[in-house]
């Protein structure tokens, strides 16, 4: 989970008694104003009973008949509401009036991360830790009673699908991969099919994939003891991540991803640490199991 | 705050601003033609990134009776809303904005009838 004290701000479209119906064309300029700026909008009508979400402050817009409303919510006092009357105004401008007013609550906005993390479908998972093995970037863990979880979404790389390429199962998702099923859409007969041929990552790349980072590491290292160049060390890295490109290619790992990579060395480390978790992970399941059972069957 | 209107379900939004995935001329025509309507609704920016931040407004919205909401795959919003530690509640309704035409998605949005998800 990502640690933060914000929540994203809301911001009301009153419409209900007391102010005026907006505009359809400036409600619709606003809604995408606000949303593309990172906000939470609701639009209320009358007839609505206003519930609180759990926001402590909200923006209320309105074109307002005479007084503000002064009691929006169902809330006891605990809701700073910022009422502002937006008769005659622009959305450019009612924009700036929201970031402005939003700066003064201290709420935030969704903006500046593009949401790219790996989800679960735990109907399928079987708990295998394929992914937890495989992930160099600890965007994985294990729950306390031994489930495998998303634990870093930041940690993941952007429109990286690999680690979902790598489960047996289709039971990873990346709700804004481009296809499916890896984007949610329903698992069918063939990826089923496409899975069973996979086996595992081993036989997929005709070696595991850090196996082959580790045999061009030594091989650097052989070569680079005898003749020193940073040049050299530099196109052989950039071959080296080709080929790994290519023979990862079936992956979609984004290039970035690939020369962001860190050093050979480092990845081994890391590899070592991430199948040494999983290991670790697997052990705690099948304890966890034991467990289980010996509940279910006392005696037995 | 969200509306409870006893006669129609809750609806709830995606804009998905931060990618591209869903169709930009059918999230627009989705978000101008509910804008349009009579009816209160709720938008937010991005239901993966309130997912993964456990945004506890998303937990709050979850929790609304015969919820339909305008996003993307069912079965993609079901994991984000369990990984966020707020399961969608089972008659909850979600219309696909990646696959369906603009008017089918209001059309399952506004229809009156509880339904099956829509893909």
């Amino acid at each position: 989970m990502i640690a933060t004290a914000k929540m994203i701000q809301r911001v009301v479209l009153y419409e209900a008694v007391g102010a005026k119906r907006l505009d359809p064309s400036l409600r619709h300029d606003l809604m995408r104003v606000l949303l593309r700026g990172g906000y939470s909008v609701s639009r209320v009508l009358a007839g609505d009973r206003l519930v609180p979400l759990g926001h402590s402050s909200l923006i209320v817009l309105g074109q307002f008949e005479g007084e503000l409303p002064e009691k929006l919510a169902d809330d006891n006092g605990s809701v700073q509401v910022l009422v502002r009357d937006i008769s005659g105004m622009e959305p450019p401008a009612i924009a700036t009036l929201v970031q402005e007013l939003a700066s003064e609550t201290g709420e935030g906005t969704a903006a500046g991360w593009k949401p790219w993390f790996p989800v679960i479908d735990y109907d399928r998972c079987t708990n295998c830790m394929q992914c937890l093995s495989f992930c160099l970037f600890d965007v994985y863990g294990v729950t306390n009673d031994g489930k495998i979880t998303v634990q870093n979404q930041t940690n993941c790389k952007t429109d990286c699908p690999a680690c979902s390429r790598v489960c047996p199962e289709v039971a990873i998702l990346f709700p804004k991969y481009k296809a499916g099923p890896i984007n949610g859409d329903e698992v069918n007969a063939d990826d089923i099919r496409r899975e069973a041929m996979k086996v595992d990552i081993s036989a997929l790349l005709g070696g595991d994939i850090y196996s082959m980072l580790r045999d061009r590491s030594a091989k650097a290292k052989s070569r680079f003891s005898k003749e020193r160049d940073d040049e050299r060390a530099l196109k052989e890295r950039q071959r080296c991540l080709k080929k790994l490109q290519e023979s990862a290619g079936m992956m979609d790992i984004p290039g970035e991803v690939l020369s962001s990579l860190p050093s050979l060395d480092q990845i081994q480390e890391k590899a070592v640490q991430a199948k040494q978790r999983a290991a670790d992970a697997i052990e705690l399941r099948d304890r966890q199991a034991g467990r289980n059972q010996s509940n279910a069957h006392p005696g037995s | 705050m969200s509306q409870e209107n006893q006669s129609q379900p809750p609806l709830l939004y995606c804009n998905c601003s931060y990618a591209k995935v869903v169709p930009e001329d059918v999230k627009q025509e989705v978000l101008r033609q509910l804008s349009e309507s009579g009816r209160s609704f709720e938008a937010v920016a991005d239901l993966c990134e309130m997912s993964a931040k456990r945004d506890p407004a998303l937990i709050e919205l979850l929790k609304q009776p015969r919820l339909r909401i305008a996003a993307c795959y069912p079965r993609a919003v079901k994991w984000l809303c369990s990984a966020a530690g707020a399961p969608a509640p089972d008659d909850a309704q979600v219309v696909n904005m990646r696959i369906l035409p603009a008017d089918d998605v209001m059309q399952n949005l506004m229809s009156n009838e509880s339904g099956e998800e829509s893909t």
